[in-house]
């Protein structure tokens, strides 16, 4: 067995608020293999983005480490690119321009950007809409921006936080299956945190399933699924109909756990 | 293709509502001096048209107009430097700010006008002193605006910056002054009246030259036309500064301007 990419030992993490400690995650064990598709699902508040936040460096854990290709996780973590619900665009710039920044920042030539942009454009989907600002565009297609920005600078790693979750069925139904190709295709490894327990079922490799805060891992599944799956039959797949519903056992009792706080 | 048309149409309709109400209300003013209020006080628009003819026809007007227009447009332009200059810097260090924040708070509650005795102490009466006032004014105007947009760029939006590799100069340069650049000229819109304000008062309190003095001038005589004719002149002034703003504004972000989003549907 191949050394793991990212690996959590014994990771916790507990936020000062106030005067009160606030404990979001505890005892995280997991390894996510190099190409790996891993879906994150729990109740809302059990620490999902921490994990993200970690393996980016932007957060530290207070206790454990966080590993990433075997050397401790300190500081910016560059070989990782995040996308979170807000496409984080910047509206002053062009579709095309806006892809250009991680390019920029890497000091590449004018041609070489031009290049890049324009195949980036394709792969997305977006030709024809370079001149466009982020502000003419629909939530879907700002979202194809934001994820071509995120291959431009081609990192290894994917941390996605809900990146569809503002998205409505269809488009969302699209999104996902051009991501799964695409990390297919580039060979990237996906951490994808989601509160959409098909969406998990539909693209993870594995589902990892938490519990309400502080978060633990409660359950990991693997997937039944094949690497290469056509989204949109899954619906009438046995196994992922299995998945998702094994999904939904598992998270509803904690449902009805949290329904009294939030109510 | 007929909506736009529509919206042509009720434009000009506008515009025409508009010309009537401004014929109407300048016919008023021509017909109630005199017979209903004495014409010392409000003047009339056709003396007014008068005095302003007499003071173009000897070239006296361009020159106070240029004297006051001048130490406007440099007190603005020195002023809005500064502001965005300290804005950037202490909105980017956090230390400074902490460290300043009540100085600054103390300086800018005092109203900026109340320092022109002193400036006059230190610089004398000339230009140089309304152009130090103006700046004073536009400065913390501009300065506060700078540093609120500085202060709210998403940290997120940061953090994405610093995993694509970018340095210190690269958040800067890429995301933090073109971000705080919307906030910048909503500084620049507010403080244009004000920078007339420093001109102007600057002017009236000492001075034998500018817009400021010419106003002061014919108040002293009595002369009514003269005061209103002033009044006129620096309202244009006021105008083709807030032009030239908003002008640079349509320059400098397009993205607030490119229509397309106006044709399109909001869901709720």
């Amino acid at each position: 067995m191949n050394e793991p990419l990212i690996s959590f030992r014994g990771v916790g993490k507990t936020f000062q608020a106030d005067d009160k400690d606030v404990e979001a995650v505890r005892d995280i064990d997991l390894d996510v293999a190099r190409g790996e598709f891993v879906t994150l699902v729990g109740p809302s508040g059990c620490g999902k983005s921490t994990l993200l936040n970690m393996t980016a460096g932007l957060l530290a854990p207070t206790t454990g480490t966080v590993r990433y290709n075997g050397r401790a996780v300190d500081g910016v973590n560059r070989h990782t690119g995040y996308m979170t619900q807000n496409d984080h665009l910047l509206p002053w710039r062009t579709v095309a321009a806006n892809i250009q920044v991680p390019l920029e920042i890497q000091g590449r030539s004018r041609a070489e950007m031009r290049d890049k942009i324009q195949a980036l454009m394709e792969l997305v989907g977006l030709l024809g809409f370079e001149k466009s600002y982020p502000a003419q565009l629909s939530g879907g297609m700002r979202k194809r921006v934001a994820l071509a920005r995120l291959l431009a600078y081609d990192p290894e790693t994917l941390l996605l936080d809900e990146p569809f979750a503002a998205l409505d069925a269809q488009l969302r139904l699209n999104m996902q299956i051009e991501l799964l190709g695409l990390s297919r295709r580039l060979n990237k490894s996906v951490l994808f945190v989601t509160h959409d327990l098909d969406e998990a079922a539909a693209l993870g490799d594995r589902c990892v399933v938490f519990t309400a805060r502080p978060g633990r891992i409660r359950a990991i599944l693997a997937s039944p699924l094949p690497r290469e799956r056509d989204l949109m039959r899954l619906r009438h797949d046995g196994q992922y109909v299995r998945l998702a519903a094994e999904l939904w056992d598992m998270i509803t009792p904690t449902l009805a756990a949290t329904r009294g706080e939030t109510a | 293709m007929n909506r736009r048309r529509a919206l042509a149409g009720r434009r000009f309709r506008l515009q025409l509502y508009r010309l009537g109400m401004a014929f109407i209300f300048i016919a008023a003013w021509q017909a109630a001096s005199g017979p209903l209020i004495p014409e010392f006080f409000i003047s009339k628009p056709s003396a007014i048209l008068a005095s302003l003819r007499a003071q173009v026809a000897t070239g006296n007007l361009f020159f106070h107009i240029g004297i006051t227009a001048s130490e406007a447009f440099v007190g603005f332009a020195l002023g809005a430097l500064a502001g965005v200059a300290a804005g950037v810097l202490l909105g980017r260090i956090h230390f400074l700010a902490d460290l300043l924040q009540p100085f600054i708070l103390a300086f800018y509650s005092l109203p900026k006008i109340a320092l022109a005795p002193l400036f006059i102490l230190w610089i004398g009466i000339g230009m140089t002193m309304k152009i130090v006032l103006t700046g004073t004014v536009v400065f913390f105007l501009v300065f506060l605006n700078t540093f609120t947009g500085v202060r709210t760029v998403s940290k997120e939006l940061e953090a994405i910056l610093h995993l694509m590799g970018a340095s210190e100069r690269h958040v800067l340069t890429k995301v933090v002054l073109p971000s705080a650049v919307t906030w910048v000229f909503a500084g620049l819109r507010i403080s244009v009246p004000y920078a007339l304000i420093g001109a102007i008062v600057g002017e009236l309190i000492a001075s034998n030259k500018g817009l400021g003095f010419v106003l002061a001038n014919a108040s002293g005589q009595f002369d009514t036309a003269g005061v209103f004719a002033a009044l006129l002149v620096i309202m244009m002034l006021a105008f083709a500064l807030n032009a030239l703003v908003r002008f640079a504004e349509i320059r400098l972000m397009p993205w607030k301007t490119s229509g397309a989003q106006l044709d399109r549907e909001i869901t709720i």
